[in-house]
C-alpha cells in the first residue's frame, strides 16, 4: 500500500505540546517537509528561539543551538560563518524577531548572511501569556493593551516581510498563511524558495507565516483560523516581496 | 605576517590579537569601543590571511551571540570590548556558561559607571569574578600585567576555555591595551580537545543540541551542581606571581596594571630595608585563596591595592586566616600615579 501521509523524516515521532488550533505545529510540519525534500536533515543546524517554539530540539531530529531571546539571527550568523557547508536556519516568534531581536535580523539580512529565517507572526506573545507584540493589530485586546492597541500610545503593527525586502542583502522575502489548503501550498512554495536562497548562496531567505494563538486570542480553534482571513490578511497582505536571482558565477568555486 | 619575526614592539591590544590567531582563533566578532580598537583592527587585517572570518557586528549583544554560535560548532572564536560593551555581553555569557559552550572574551576595561571615561580602572573586578550576568555561574578570568602576558594569557585562554567548555575572560585595562613593549612570539603548542558536543549536523550520529533550559523536575538542580563541581575543578589552574615573600612583614596584593606599577614600589621598599612582599593573582577566578591563606600563617599584615574603591580586597579578606590585618588602598578612575606615591601608602601601614 502506498503511504500518502507520513511524518516527515526531519521530525521526531512525538506529539507537539502546542495548544489545540495553534498553527505552530502546521508550520513546523511545512518546514520539516521542505527540509526533507532538499534532504537537509543531516546538514541542518537550527538556531532555536525563545517563545512557544523553544522546544524545537525535542521535535526536529537535527542539531539545535539554543539562542537567547531575540538573538537567533546573530547566533545563526556565527554558526554559518563557522560551518558554511551546513544548512542553518532560525525559527522565531514575533516578540523574538520583531521586538527584542529587531537589530539582529535587520543586520543579518543586511550582511546578506546565507541563512534562512522562519518567522511566526501570531500578533501576540504566546509563551508569556498574551501580551502585546509589535505585530498586534490596532484595537486588538491583549493583557497589556486591555483597552485595545492604540497606535498613538503603543505603535502600529510592524510589517517585517516588507521591511526586510528593502534590504539589499535579503534574497527572498514572503508572507504566507497556513489557514487553508490553497495557502498551505503557497506557504510550502515560499518555504522552498527561502531554503534555495541559502543553498544558492544568494543571501538571507525569509518567510513570515501568519499564525494563530487561540489560547491568548481567547478564541476557539475554528474562530482563530477564520480570524486569519478576516482580520490578519487584510492588514498583513500575503505575497512575495523580494526574490533575488542567483548571482552569476564569479569564476571561483 | 608579523609572526615571522621573533620579537616586536607592539601594543597590549595587538598582542591579544596576535596571541589569539596563534592559538587557532579563526573567528572574531566585535563592535568598536576605545581603548581596545586595535584588537578588531588587527583581526580585520590578519584573520583573512589565515582563512579566518572577521565580522564588525551591529552591537556587543550581536557579537557575543555570534561567538556563541561559532563556538557551538567547536570552532575557536573570540570577541573583545571594553566595560560598557562587556555589560551588554553578560546575557550571552550567561547562556554560554549555562549551555557549556567555550569562547574567549577580552575586556580591556575602562572606567565607569555609565559611559565613565577611558582612563585605566579596575572597576569591573566584581563583574568579572562573580559571573557578571544572571544565574549562579562563573567564568575563568585571566589578568595580564604586561604586553607579553596579553599574548601568552590569550593563548592560554583558548585552552582553558576548551578544557572546561566554559567562557574565559581576559581582563586588561586601558593602560595595558595601549602601552607598547617588546613582545617575544611563541609557537602555540596545540592540545587535543575532543569536542563530541560540537554541532556539525546530525550526519552519521544522533542529533544533538546545546541548551541552558532545564524544566523537568530536579534537572536544573543537578545541572547547577555539575557546574559548581566544574568551577571547583578550575582550581587546578590557579596562577599567581609572588615576590619577596621570604621574611616579608607586609604583603601587598594587587593584579593587572596596578600590580605592574607596584612591583616598582615594592622594590623601592626593599631597597629601603622594608620587608614588603607582593602577591599578584593572575587567575582572578578561581582566586589564589589557598596560597594567600598559607602566606597569612607567616605574615600578619596585608595591603590590597586596586584602581577602584574596594573590590578584590573582599577576596583577600575571605582568604586570610582570622586575626590577619587586611588594609586597603584604592583609587577611583583618574590617573595611575607613579610608584613612589604607592610607596608612601605602603609605609603608612607597614607594621612597626
Ligand atoms: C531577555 C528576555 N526577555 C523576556 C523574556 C520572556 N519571553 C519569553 S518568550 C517571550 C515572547 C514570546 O512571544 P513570541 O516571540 O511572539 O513567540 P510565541 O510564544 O508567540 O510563539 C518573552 C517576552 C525572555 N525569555 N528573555
Ligand atoms: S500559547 Fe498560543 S502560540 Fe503558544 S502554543 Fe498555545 S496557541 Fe500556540
Amino acid at each position: 500500500m502506498k503511504q500518502v501521509f507520513k511524518r516527515p523524516d526531519c521530525l521526531v515521532d512525538i506529539p507537539f505540546h502546542f495548544c489545540p488550533g495553534c498553527h505552530h505545529g502546521i508550520i513546523h510540519r511545512v518546514v520539516a517537509e521542505v527540509l526533507d525534500e532538499f534532504n537537509l536533515r543531516e546538514k541542518a543546524i537550527i538556531a532555536a528561539s525563545v517563545g512557544c517554539s523553544v522546544f524545537m530540539y525535542d521535535y526536529f531530529d537535527m542539531d539545535v543551538i539554543e539562542a537567547p531571546h531575540g538573538r537567533a539571527a546573530a547566533v545563526a550568523t556565527g554558526v554559518k560563518r563557522a560551518r558554511p557547508d551546513n544548512f542553518v536556519f532560525t525559527y522565531q516568534g514575533d516578540g523574538d524577531l520583531a521586538a527584542i531581536g529587531t537589530a539582529e535580523i535587520i543586520h543579518a539580512a543586511n550582511r546578506s548572511e546565507k541563512v534562512t529565517v522562519f518567522f511566526v507572526n501570531n500578533t501576540i506573545y504566546g509563551m508569556t501569556g498574551g501580551q502585546m507584540a509589535p505585530t498586534t493589530m490596532i484595537g486588538q485586546l491583549s493583557t497589556t493593551t486591555p483597552r485595545g492597541r492604540d497606535p498613538q500610545e503603543a505603535g502600529h503593527p510592524i510589517h517585517m516581510a516588507e521591511l526586510l525586502a528593502t534590504l539589499a542583502g535579503t534574497a527572498y522575502s514572503a508572507r504566507v498563511a497556513v489557514n487553508n489548503v490553497k495557502n498551505l501550498m503557497k506557504a510550502k512554495k515560499a518555504t522552498k524558495q527561502a531554503v534555495r536562497a541559502q543553498l544558492d548562496k544568494k543571501g538571507l531567505g525569509f518567510v513570515e507565516y501568519l499564525s494563530t494563538c487561540p489560547t491568548n486570542w481567547k478564541m476557539t480553534p475554528e474562530k482563530a483560523n477564520r480570524r486569519i482571513a478576516e482580520e490578519l490578511i487584510p492588514i498583513f497582505p500575503l505575497g512575495v516581496f523580494k526574490e533575488e536571482q542567483a548571482p552569476a558565477e564569479a569564476g571561483v568555486g | 605576517m608579523e609572526k615571522k619575526r621573533k620579537k616586536a614592539l607592539v601594543k597590549g591590544n595587538e598582542a591579544v590579537a596576535m596571541g589569539a590567531i596563534e592559538a587557532g582563533c579563526r573567528f572574531y566578532f566585535g563592535y568598536p569601543i576605545t581603548p581596545q580598537n586595535e584588537i578588531p583592527e588587527y583581526m580585520s587585517a590578519h584573520l583573512p590571511e589565515v582563512g579566518g572570518t572577521f565580522i564588525q557586528a551591529e552591537s556587543e549583544i550581536a557579537s557575543i551571540n555570534m561567538l556563541l554560535g561559532a563556538c557551538s560548532t567547536g570552532a575557536r572564536a573570540m570577541t573583545s570590548s571594553s566595560s560598557p560593551g562587556i555589560s551588554l555581553k553578560q546575557e550571552g555569557l550567561s547562556y554560554m556558561a549555562g549551555s557549556e559552550i567555550p569562547g574567549v572574551v577580552v575586556n580591556m576595561s575602562r572606567s565607569g559607571p555609565g559611559l565613565g571615561g577611558i582612563s585605566p580602572s579596575q572597576g569591573d573586578y566584581f563583574q568579572a569574578t562573580r559571573g557578571g550576568g544572571h544565574g549562579d555561574y562563573r567564568v575563568l578570568v585571566l589578568a595580564p600585567d604586561s604586553v607579553q602576558e596579553c599574548y601568552d594569557l590569550t593563548m592560554l585562554a583558548f585552552d582553558m576555555s576548551d578544557k572546561y567548555t566554559n567562557p574565559v575572560l581576559v581582563l586588561g585595562d586601558a593602560m595595558l591595551g595601549q602601552m607598547k613593549e617588546p613582545l617575544e612570539f611563541k609557537k602555540y603548542q596545540p592540545k587535543k580537545f575532543e569536542k563530541k558536543w560540537a554541532l556539525t549536523g546530525a550526519k552519521g550520529r544522533k542529533a544533538q543540541f546545546l541548551k541552558s533550559l532545564y524544566l523537568d523536575d530536579g534537572e536544573l538542580t543537578v545541572h547547577n551542581w555539575n557546574l559548581f563541581a566544574k568551577y571547583k575543578r578550575m582550581k587546578e589552574d590557579i596562577r599567581y606571581e609572588a615576590l619577596f615573600l621570604d621574611e616579608a612583614r607586609l604583603v601587598v596584593v594587587a593584579f593587572g596594571s596596578m600590580a605592574r606599577v607596584l612591583k616598582s614600589s615594592v622594590k623601592m621598599a626593599q631597597d629601603e630595608g622594608l620587608k614588603v612582599g607582593l602577591i599578584r593573582p593572575i587567575t582572578l577566578f578561581p582566586y589564589p585563596a589557598e596560597f594567600i591563606r598559607e602566606t597569612s600563617l607567616q605574615v600578619k599584615n596585608f595591603l590590597a591595592m586596586e584602581l577602584n574603591t574596594g573590590q578584590m580586597v573582599e577576596d583577600v579578606r575571605l582568604s586570610v586566616e582570622p586575626g590577619t590585618q587586611v588594609d586597603f588602598f584604592g583609587l577611583p578612575p583618574g590617573s595611575l600615579p607613579a610608584p613612589d606615591v604607592f610607596l608612601k601608602e605602603i609605609k603608612k601601614v607597614y607594621p612597626e
